[in-house]
């Protein structure tokens, strides 16, 4: 009976505390279908008395997002390859062979990642000046691949070490090079990292705000994330609009998350267990 | 400790290769052009003033002395403290909490899970704008507590410098809980279930097995959490940013925030150098905290 009576209160705290959670959610995707005259009727903070898709329309051609969105991807998409390939050799060389100092290269790749970025802010904004690469999407892509690169090879490393060595001296006897063993060996027993790394890097890198608005200064050249805050500013009273993009914005990221959400959360969780 | 190459006999390793050199260097030098070698750069500008468009002149420590009284870094500074432990603090408590809550498999935790998680794959500018339609004048936070009868608590919440802060901290949190309950469910699922069938034989109780067994067996993860933290809320800036940018009259004002303005919008480029280097001076401790716990791993693996 006692049992009963708390597995009830367990579920129905539970299914409150997960309703209260995701309700700021669903108020938004709700009030993204609502028409502007409706909500300058009855406020923002009321139930919705019409429903329109214009507002996606609105959002997505006027107010850029479409743009911003293939800005993004442009940017996400290389940033993610590039870097975990990258960190895939760094941590294949470090991990697997006698390299001098390579204790040393790792924890100081590490180091790189767990700096402030404010202290880069500057310095990077004027290097990209300085090589012209300065309100291109490549100078985006350039300073999230050098500043991920550290966390994914240290991850990698702690992968890739662990993996047993007589696959390793077995490839060796019959004569493959380090270029073979990593490619037809260690890198498809990486896969689960990889695939990990793969989910996390890729949201990381596409809600990104600080870094697009440090070395890019047009607005069409923006992606989603700080593009969201000009489409505030162009639609100020547009609240419909502002949720639309709002929603956007945020479906490639839930779409990798219910997609990949095994990888995402152990992703999330390595290191957590070391 | 490479696994493979420290166990062969010495003749059998491999020569460094040309390849194998360029997997390390080539990684390495993207980071050192941009990471190390901005970093460097980063702690000289602090040491000069510079507008960005005539060179950088060196001042010594000028900058920093004029931080020492600008009333706004002290107070950008207290914010930042506050930030870090209520931020901090509750995220832990919270994230901690759902984690014992959910860590059994049974109806429905998947769910329970899934609902809490939701709001970390929202890139904060998303999560900001979420909250802005709720604290709006006349928005949810206001039509909820008229309906309850206290109306009289409505204010401006993010125009408010009373409230400002806290009301950015609010959507913050809700972000951060269920990362940090992801990193206790992995922790907690690593405890041998042994450790618990022993301690419960012995007639412990459910809350001494939590302070006994849970707690002490979570001592790597709360160093993972900690530094988490404290990392996550030195850098804490989008959602502040997207909700006040720092205002109004600074009161939700972080270090970052405005160290960010004081480059790009005041264009002293010097003077926001000194301020990067106190965030870096700030979190170093948790930075070389992190390295060691690594360099360890290391040693013992």
């Amino acid at each position: 009976m006692t049992r009963a009576l708390r597995t009830g209160a367990f579920h129905t705290g539970m299914v409150l505390l997960s309703v209260l959670w995701l309700a700021p959610v669903l108020w938004v995707v709700v009030m993204s279908t609502r028409t502007f005259d409706d909500i300058a009727a009855h406020g923002v903070g009321s139930l919705p008395h019409s429903f329109t898709l214009d507002t996606y329309r609105q959002a997505w051609t006027d107010g850029g997002e479409l743009q911003a969105l293939v800005n993004s991807l442009l940017v996400t998409v290389p940033s993610v390859v590039l870097s975990l390939m990258l960190a895939a050799v760094a941590a294949f060389a470090l991990s697997r062979y006698r390299i001098p100092g390579r204790r040393t290269i790792l924890l100081l790749m590490l180091a790189g990642n767990l700096l402030p970025p404010q202290i880069l802010l500057i310095p990077v904004a004027k290097f990209s000046e300085l090589t012209g690469l300065y309100d291109t999407l490549y100078a985006l892509i350039a300073v999230q691949v050098g500043f991920g690169l550290g966390f994914y090879t240290f991850v990698l490393y702690g992968f890739m070490r662990d993996l047993p060595r007589e696959i390793q001296e077995a490839a060796m006897i019959d004569g493959a090079g380090p270029g073979q063993i990593f490619g037809r060996i260690i890198l498809p027993l990486t896969r689960p990292a990889l695939a990990a790394l793969g989910a996390l890097s890729f949201t990381w890198i596409f809600n990104d705000l600080l870094w697009a608005i440090t070395v890019l200064r047009t607005d069409d050249k923006m992606p989603v994330t700080p593009a969201l805050l000009g489409l505030q500013g162009q639609f100020v009273s547009s609240w419909s609009v502002i949720a639309a993009g709002t929603v956007i914005a945020a479906v490639p990221t839930v779409a990798v998350f219910l997609r990949f959400q095994k990888h995402f959360v152990s992703g999330l969780a390595i290191g957590a267990v070391k | 400790m490479a696994v493979p190459v420290s166990t062969l006999p010495r003749r059998r390793q491999p020569r460094l290769s040309p390849l194998l050199a360029a997997f390390v260097l080539v990684p390495f030098a993207i980071e050192s052009v941009w990471v190390f070698w901005p970093a460097l750069q980063g702690f000289w500008f602090s040491f000069t003033r510079w507008d960005g468009m005539t060179p950088p002149r060196f001042v010594g420590v000028d900058n920093y002395t004029e931080l020492a009284g600008d009333p706004t870094f002290r107070g950008a500074l207290l914010n930042t403290v506050i930030w870090l432990l209520l931020f901090g603090g509750l995220s832990v408590a919270g994230g901690f909490g759902m984690a014992l809550l959910l860590q059994r498999d049974r109806r429905g935790v998947g769910f329970y899970r899934a609902a809490l998680f939701t709001p970390v794959v929202f890139s904060l500018v998303v999560t900001a704008l979420v909250w802005r339609v709720f604290y709006q004048p006349d928005g949810l936070a206001d039509t909820i507590l008229r309906g309850v009868g206290l109306e009289h608590l409505i204010r401006p919440w993010l125009a408010d410098p009373d409230t400002a802060l806290y009301a950015v901290i609010l959507p913050a949190l809700w972000r951060q809980i269920g990362y940090v309950m992801v990193l206790y469910l992995a922790g907690l699922k690593a405890i041998d279930p042994a450790l618990h069938e022993a301690a419960r034989v012995d007639g412990a109780s459910a809350w001494q097995r939590l302070w006994k067994v849970t707690v002490p067996q979570l001592k790597g993860v709360n160093a993972v959490v900690l530094s988490v933290i404290v990392i996550d809320s030195l850098r804490s800036f989008d959602i502040v940013w997207s909700l006040t940018r720092g205002g109004p009259y600074h009161s939700s004002e972080l270090l970052s925030t405005y160290m960010y303005s004081t480059a790009f919008q005041g264009l002293r480029l010097g003077y926001a150098s000194a301020i990067a280097v106190v965030i870096f001076l700030l979190a170093l401790a948790v930075i070389l905290g992190y390295l060691v716990r690594a360099f360890r791993e290391e040693e013992n693996a």
